[in-house]
């Protein structure tokens, strides 16, 4: 039985990877869409220094945002893919079949997180070839946990949206009116320092300022409101919540 | 055997009913069939009885597995052909089998083979390694039904098997599904609205309208339940001519639609002389008649009262239209 499992879980997994890998224009994209805000944004406010921003560029300061950014687009739409899944009827297929759904939802989410993982990775080593200094091999390790964390938390998120949501129209509404400013308030363009204070206060709410923070302290050591150890801890206890309401939604959905 | 039974199962969504307490059972190696219109609730019955749906009341063994209490027992044994196409169109037809087999956990040399004599069986082996997106309406359906076999399943559901399929692509999916009761012995439990389809396929039928069966038989005796032979004519006075009719011994059914009779009867061309001679002495002018066997469309009219054709077209609000628009300009 648990053999049928591993295998169920594998199989959404080789999907989801096979999908990714085999249309290169859609990675192209995904990777050109941060690195076009790291480019221009980044040039743009190269010699710009916020007050109380200690790294000697902006886009030193700019760039931990942006790869936590990628990770978080990608995943999230992976999660919501599900919604695709479902109006295209795949979904019953695979609900058809004689395994649990809490396989269904782990081989789902560990191959969104993959392919958001993957570009990841390519943004951040672009990121280090433009020669932005990493905080030694054990921030680099940090990096590299934060991205697994950010990864799940947010196709967590997506699962969320996409059992909630009605109709895969919605989709880009919620980016724009939930996703965005959470985004801007989250430290990834600037620093939250200059805030009024209230609105510093409230960051802290925000889940996606202890991914950016987070990432920004163990990648270049600098700019952190919080040691990375405490945004890690945050990380991870949203990341359960997220994952769990997640895939507790999905089983309660009906196809 | 009995591989499907069903004992008064119901769905209700927010006070309606969509399958309204329904019994019936399907003998192993049959083909059996639902007929009925759009929204007689056959889509909901197969719903209930693949696991996605739970019923609101009743219950329902599949294979003997109980469709509530051993889901991936019965999951376990059925292959579902859905009503709308349920492929990963992003990955080839051969991926699909081989992550269907997968899910079903079937070992790797027997993967392989299956996915061989399932393409074989549905003539698709040229097409394997092309992405489904690629693919015409009536392959899609084709790997569907082959995707649906992968695992030997006891029953294999299929809904609306043609919806939507021309008629070349039709005829070519009905020979597939009786080739594969056949060769594979499956049992197929289908729906459909289209009577000709019914007929070609299924060993017994049951008409269900509105959520009810209204009758389960084979379909020659459904047929024959209605005379050998159906005269429909049409005339002057047609109230005057059933009554009289209706003493005659020879006749098995008779009955008045708007603008014409049908009658049942045994050796039916024998009949028209006798039926035009009543009518005369009566001072009838018949207008038209003529003689045919029986379909499903007249077992299907006699329970209903109504054509599965009209029906149909009724519930498409633009034929609706159409056709109004049609009379106006007559």
């Amino acid at each position: 039985m648990l053999i049928n499992e591993l295998q169920a879980m594998y199989v959404m997994w080789l999907r989801q990877m096979k999908r990714f890998l085999r249309f290169k224009s859609r990675i192209f994209m995904t990777i050109v869409q941060p690195l076009f805000f790291l480019f221009i944004l980044g040039s743009g406010f190269r010699n710009i220094s916020f007050p109380g921003m200690q790294s000697e560029n902006f886009i030193y300061f700019f760039a931990p945002g942006i790869v936590a950014m990628s990770i978080m687009f990608s995943s999230m739409f992976t999660g919501v893919s599900v919604m695709w899944d479902k109006e295209f009827g795949f979904l019953q297929e695979v609900l058809v079949a004689p395994i649990s759904r809490m396989s269904i939802i782990l081989g789902r989410t560990l191959g969104g997180a993959t392919t958001a993982l993957i570009q990841g990775l390519i943004i951040l080593s672009i990121v280090i070839g433009m020669g932005i200094p990493i905080a030694g091999p054990v921030g680099l390790a940090f990096t590299l946990i934060f991205m697994i964390f950010i990864a799940f938390t947010a196709v967590g998120f997506g699962l969320i949206l996409a059992s909630k949501m009605r109709d895969v129209q919605s989709f880009p509404l919620i980016m724009n009116i939930v996703v965005m400013p959470l985004l801007l308030v989250s430290s990834a363009f600037f620093p939250l320092k200059n805030l009024p204070p209230i609105a510093t206060n409230l960051a802290l709410l925000n889940p996606l300022f202890y991914m950016v923070d987070g990432l920004r302290g163990s990648m270049i050591g600098t700019d952190n409101m919080f040691p990375p150890i405490l945004d890690l801890t945050a990380l991870i206890i949203i990341c359960i919540a997220m994952l769990s309401l997640g895939s507790y939604f999905f089983s309660k959905s009906e196809a | 055997m009995d591989i499907i039974k069903t004992e008064k199962l119901r769905k209700e969504f927010n006070g309606f009913t969509a399958v309204d307490d329904i019994s019936f059972s399907v003998k192993k190696g049959e083909i059996f069939g639902f007929l009925g219109p759009n929204g007689a609730g056959k889509t909901t019955t197969i719903k209930m009885l693949t696991t996605l749906m739970n019923p609101s009341s009743g219950s329902a063994t599949v294979a003997g597995f109980d469709v509530n209490k051993k889901r991936n027992d019965v999951r376990q044994n059925i292959g579902v052909v859905f009503q709308e196409p349920a492929l990963d169109t992003e990955l080839t037809g051969k991926e699909n089998l081989d992550f269907h087999a997968r899910m079903y956990a079937i070992d790797s040399d027997k993967r392989k083979s299956r996915i061989e004599e399932v393409l074989k069986l549905v003539d698709l082996e040229k097409k394997k390694d092309e992405y489904v997106k690629n693919y015409s309406g009536g392959m899609k359906r084709r790997l569907e039904i082959a995707r649906g076999l992968m695992h030997f399943p006891n029953v294999l559901f299929l809904d609306e098997p043609t919806l939507g399929l021309d008629a070349q692509t039709r005829r070519a999916i009905w020979e597939y599904i009786k080739k594969m009761n056949k060769e594979e012995k499956t049992t197929i439990f289908l729906t459909t609205h289209y009577m000709d389809e019914a007929d070609f396929l299924c060993d017994r039928v049951g008409i269900i309208n509105k959520g009810k069966i209204l009758v389960i038989d084979t379909t020659s005796n459904l047929k024959n339940s209605i005379g050998n032979d159906i005269i429909t004519l049409s005339c002057t006075n047609m109230k005057k001519l059933i009554d009289k009719l209706e003493k005659e011994e020879w006749i098995k059914k008779i009955k008045k639609h708007e603008s014409f009779v049908t009658i049942g009867v045994e050796k039916g061309e024998e009949k028209i002389p006798t039926i035009i001679e009543i009518a005369q002495k009566l001072n009838i002018k018949i207008k038209s008649i003529n003689l045919r066997k029986p379909t499903l469309d007249d077992v299907f009219l006699s329970f209903t009262g109504k054509s599965i054709s009209n029906e149909g077209a009724a519930d498409h609000p633009w034929k609706k239209h159409a056709r109004r628009e049609m009379l106006k300009n007559r």
